[in-house]
């Protein structure tokens, strides 16, 4: 299975990476549009601003590649962010491959942001992404932007508001929590992803 | 619902995981990545990796246990210790670290967590704060404590200095209360509380819990995100599951899955 992490330069590279060599998997790291077309499994992680990681998939030109994959691709924190149409960080315009704006959340009592530790999931809608992640299993979560919940959304969260934690557009998904630091939950992820892509 | 975080500290030095009483007397403790698996099965929610000799020995974190903790921990970890650069704190997040955290050299110079937080997400950004409190009533902040000959004062208020934090660009804060720290007579509810009340984002509770009940007096009471803890975890007088179990019955939502 040729799987490859894309780019971007956000810094979680290194334990996605680790978490997928965990699975028995050894992903590429690549900025190069004709290695991503040709992988299986495409893996965008992020962290940081969704701006910055634009900017870099721009550098590379890599937009367009991203935007016509045909083979199942994972977006994980920023790069989940990165799939949907705009992120009102920054005010930037993002790969539009999920309609809809990913915005900040509301700090309020009690509901402080940056969202971060644990929280738990609430299953929406049926995928071999998700399949064996329990409902209220919990996932580890920092950011302070998120995308809504819709249509595509297959499990939510809960901080101050709901929001999506898990979605899937026919070959395109992602995650807002972490996998590769989710324990057993993300661990389960990753592999749905690896051994079934996304059906 | 968000859980509150269990958080074991792992004061690093020279390579070992190393803790003391009241910021003195080190005590080697195993090895770090052995540790940081054992945590980990336990339940912890989160580790903290403090590389204590780093600021007064003026040297950053070594990284190679930074990456071989992260190519075996499937849970978050944060690395302090050193970190005075954007180029330092990229090494370590690329090395594997999920958060950076930084104390003396956020004091000397406040722009670098605007700097750390430009550049990696205000997410990744933890600031840690050592405060004592001082004759006058005050909590005012101490540099340096990681070797206790180049320990002083900073000269700032505990609560300006978390505020300013804030409004720089930090995503979390762990506020360190000396006089309680290492002595197991509960974590300082009061200088928790003011803290609290001063800023929105994640506060970590740091210094002194000796028992599983001021985990819960820190989270009821002060309503601090995660509670930090070293001795009362390495020395096996705290359980974690046993504490989780105790929370839970609380009332206060944990993670146990």
């Amino acid at each position: 299975m040729k799987v490859v992490l894309v780019d971007a330069g956000g810094s979680n590279i290194g334990s996605v990476r680790y978490a997928l060599q965990r699975l028995g998997v050894e992903a590429e790291l690549t900025g190069d549009a004709a290695m991503i077309r040709a992988a299986e499994r495409v893996i965008l992680p992020g962290v940081g601003a969704a701006a910055v990681c634009m900017a870099r998939l721009r550098e590379l030109d890599l937009v367009e590649t991203l935007r016509s994959l045909r083979q199942p691709m994972l977006g994980v924190c920023v790069g989940v962010q990165l799939l949907f149409a705009h992120s009102e960080e920054d005010d930037t315009p993002c790969l539009g491959l999920l309609p809809g704006t990913v915005r900040k959340l509301a700090a309020a009592p009690g509901v402080r942001v940056p969202h971060m530790g644990w929280n738990t999931l609430q299953r929406h809608a049926e995928s071999s992404l998700t399949t064996g992640i329990d409902e209220g299993a919990h996932a580890y979560f920092v950011h302070s932007y998120a995308a809504p919940v819709d249509e595509f959304c297959l499990c939510s969260s809960e901080h101050g508001q709901r929001f999506a934690a898990v979605v899937q557009r026919s070959n395109v998904a992602g995650a807002q929590f972490h996998p590769e630091r989710s324990s057993a939950v993300g661990a389960r992820l990753l592999r749905n992803f690896i051994e079934h892509g996304l059906k | 619902m968000l859980s509150r975080r269990i958080i074991p500290c792992l004061d690093v030095r020279a390579g070992r995981v190393v803790k003391g009483v009241r910021f003195r007397d080190h005590v080697d403790m195993g090895n770090i990545v052995e540790l940081a698996l054992r945590y980990r099965d336990a339940g912890a929610d989160e580790l903290v990796f403090y590389d204590i000799g780093a600021s007064p020995e003026g040297r950053s974190v070594d990284y190679a246990w930074v990456e071989r903790v992260s190519s075996l921990l499937d849970i978050p970890f944060c690395v302090a210790g050193g970190i005075r650069d954007v180029a330092t704190a990229r090494a370590v997040l690329y090395a594997g670290a999920d958060k950076i955290s930084v104390n003396t050299p956020a004091l000397e110079r406040p722009l670098l967590i605007s700097e750390l937080a430009e550049a990696f997400g205000v997410q990744c950004v933890v600031v840690g704060i050592d405060s004592v409190r001082e004759a006058d009533g005050e909590w005012r902040v101490r540099q340096y404590t990681g070797d206790p000959s180049k320990m002083r004062a900073a000269g700032l208020r505990t609560l300006d200095w978390a505020q300013q934090a804030q409004a720089l660009g930090a995503g979390e804060i762990v506020l360190n209360c000396m006089d309680s720290d290492g002595v197991r007579r509960g974590y300082d509810i009061e200088q928790l509380s003011a803290v609290r009340e001063s800023c929105t984002v994640p506060l970590i509770a740091s210094g002194g819990a000796g028992e599983c009940a001021h985990f819960a007096e820190a989270f009821s009471q002060a309503d601090v995100d995660g509670a930090l803890a070293a001795s009362v975890f390495h020395s096996g007088s705290i359980a974690i599951p046993a504490l989780k179990d105790y929370l839970h019955e609380q009332g206060i939502e944990v993670r146990r899955d």
